[in-house]
């Protein structure tokens, strides 16, 4: 009889968490987004050395016990480079996807929540963007803009809005229909009222999983960017930027490629299989 | 039949000036005078004020762009380089068959290797294969192609000596790129028709074929996987399109002369006409190719057709919708 009582008052959120904790592979994937994420805001005290410390005496050292990822052509610490590049990509993947959440999300439950006209002419203009290849919308905005942090992540925030935009749209348009936001209307509540305290709270789930694998495309695109001399300026470090320097001495170093592309892979992969692991998480459909 | 293509390709108008629109604003954007740019710094403000009139700088927007999108369609005029004064084009229709050939070369791969490692995985589902290949699959999502064509750079043409690391002259340039390039394809294709098959030998029909007695390859293959295919060619349509923006850098860590190693040495020289007027060409052929896809569509399922016959709004309404659920499965 307790223990009825007890998940009766377990809510959806936690329902969902228990199940996210049983899988192993979102956890493993959780925890290194944790360290990593910690990493980048304790770099100061993280990182052997400063990101642009030259000693020119040290150029080009392989890995060492000094210095764990070698050095590069100006003597810099690769391990530091890379610690200090994750501030970088984190604050990218995060503000992009943030920026195409509100933007893509408002413009998907408006649509979803008023049809018709306003519907019509909100989904037309996200086709439109849709039609054009992200990585290629990115590139060109971000040719237009300019270099540099603020503009990359409008670039690619940018990009990414229709996406949001359909997936608010569709699970505003199912949850809409349901009874309780009917009993809202006829209490009183405003659109505004229905909208933020009714359907989004109820239409979060596939959000969380698209803005979860968004993180990862976000962090994949920029490092894109800066490998292409779109994104960061030297000397700040950006992953992809030092691998755009580390191409020139790819035949005698192949510390100073290796490195910064392996800490991508590992992010991406990591937010990869939270994402995977929450979106089996919250599929209803696999509730037993 | 020709009336569904007609249709479709009526449809397509306004995407595509929608899309010329978008380029069009971001090219406007773009800080700096053109006309200055072009006749170099040291240009008197006369000769400046001379070649803004020249070129139409100073009449209206709208008016502007509907003389680029005339522009576009009289003289296929994407714009002229700052750096060599020559129209876009001339340069953009050498180059693309290189960036195409990569391109279709790559989606080859990768549909044989995603379509056939997607079937096993379902058919043998929680198999260490399929574990093996999720894992792998996820992987393959999650590498950056530049990093990955760099890293097969050092291992398979610097340490090991197999294959050339750059340029285009034989068959052997060609192993590299189209791996790196396929390999996120065949990933994202492997894991779709992975759950797509797994959905579709739920279903009755299959356990059906499998009553009768039917061998178990022919029910897999052709009950099964006919119908599991549609959401997988959605997929390979839109994998088309990373491949165009992905070409763009591997083209550039490979040293392939084709579209996108133009536009990457255009970025390096800050010649953004050829840049816009990359992206907006390999925007249109993507449409082009979705295009393509979709009648695809209705030679493998008849319904998408006949539906289209009977009532278009309710149908391409219904489209919409099929499309939208597979954004939400996909995951890049």
């Amino acid at each position: 009889m307790a223990n009825k009582l007890n998940s009766k008052k377990r809510g959806p959120w936690r329902e969902v968490w228990r199940r996210l904790k049983k899988n192993k592979m979102a956890m493993f994937g959780l925890t290194v987004i944790i360290i990593l994420a910690l990493v980048a805001i304790f770099a100061d005290y993280v990182a052997p050395y400063g990101f642009d410390d030259q000693n020119l005496m040290l150029r080009n050292q392989f890995p060492s016990r000094e210095f764990p990822f070698g050095t590069d052509n100006l003597g810099r610490c690769i391990l530091s480079r890379v610690i200090y590049g994750s501030r970088v990509s984190l604050t990218v993947g995060f503000i992009a996807v943030g920026i195409a959440l509100v933007v893509g999300g408002s413009l998907g439950a408006i649509a979803a929540f008023y049809g018709g006209k306003t519907d019509n002419i909100i989904m037309r203009v996200v086709d439109v963007i849709l039609a054009i290849p992200g990585m290629l919308l990115a590139i060109s905005l971000a040719a237009a803009l300019g270099p540099g942090l603020r503009n990359m992540m409008i670039a690619i925030g940018v990009g990414s809005i229709p996406g949001y935009a359909r997936i608010v749209r569709s699970t505003v348009m199912t949850v809409k229909e349901q009874e309780f936001v009917e009993a809202a209307r006829s209490v009183g509540a405003s659109d505004l009222r229905i909208i933020i305290s009714h359907i989004l709270p109820n239409s979060l789930a596939p959000v969380i999983v698209q803005s979860t694998l968004g993180v990862a495309g976000a962090i994949l695109s920029a490092s894109a960017l800066s490998f292409l001399g779109l994104g960061i300026r030297p000397p700040e470090p950006e992953w992809g930027g030092m691998l755009a320097n580390a191409r020139q001495y790819i035949r005698d170093y192949w510390h100073m490629t290796t490195f910064p592309g392996l800490m991508i892979v590992i992010t991406i992969y990591s937010l990869n299989l939270l994402g995977d692991g929450l979106r089996d998480a919250l599929d209803p459909r696999l509730k037993s | 039949m020709y009336k569904y293509i007609l249709k479709r390709l009526l449809m397509m108008i306004p995407v595509l000036l929608g899309v010329i629109l978008v380029i069009f604003i971001i090219i406007e954007i773009t800080p700096g005078d053109p006309a200055r740019i072009m006749l170099g710094e040291s240009a008197t403000d006369e000769a400046v004020a001379r070649m803004r009139e020249e070129m139409g700088l100073n009449r209206n927007i709208v008016v502007r762009f509907f003389d680029y999108v005339i522009g576009l369609i009289t003289r296929l005029d994407f714009g002229v380089s700052y750096r060599t004064k020559q129209p876009v084009i001339g340069e953009i229709i050498n180059r693309f068959p290189t960036t195409f050939k990569l391109a279709g070369l790559t989606t080859l791969i990768s549909v044989g290797l995603g379509i056939s490692m997607g079937i096993i995985s379902a058919t043998k589902q929680y198999s260490i294969f399929d574990n093996l290949a999720t894992g792998i699959a996820l992987f393959g999502v999650s590498i950056p192609n530049f990093w990955q064509g760099l890293m097969s750079i050092i291992i398979f043409a610097i340490w090991l000596g197999w294959l050339p690391p750059s340029g285009s002259y034989g068959p052997e340039y060609w192993v590299l790129p189209a791996l790196t390039l396929g390999t996120s394809a065949s990933a994202t294709i492997m894991r779709m028709t992975r759950s797509s098959l797994l959905e579709v030998i739920r279903q009755d029909y299959i356990r059906t074929a499998r009553s009768k007695g039917q061998k178990e390859t022919v029910v897999i293959i052709k009950h099964g996987l006919k119908n599991a295919l549609i959401p997988v060619l959605t997929v390979i349509g839109m994998q088309f399109g990373f491949l165009l923006g992905g070409s763009v850098l591997v083209e550039s860590v490979f040293a392939i002369p084709g579209l996108g190693k133009y536009m990457v040495d255009a970025i390096g020289q800050r010649d953004f006409p050829v840049v816009q007027g990359g992206v907006l060409f390999l925007a249109i052929s993507f449409s082009f190719v979705n295009l393509f896809v979709d009648i695809l569509y209705s030679y493998l399922d008849p319904r998408i057709k006949s539906q289209y016959k009977k009532d278009n709004k309710e149908t391409a309404k219904k489209d919409r919708r099929h499309k939208e659920v597979l954004n939400g499965k996909q995951t890049q």
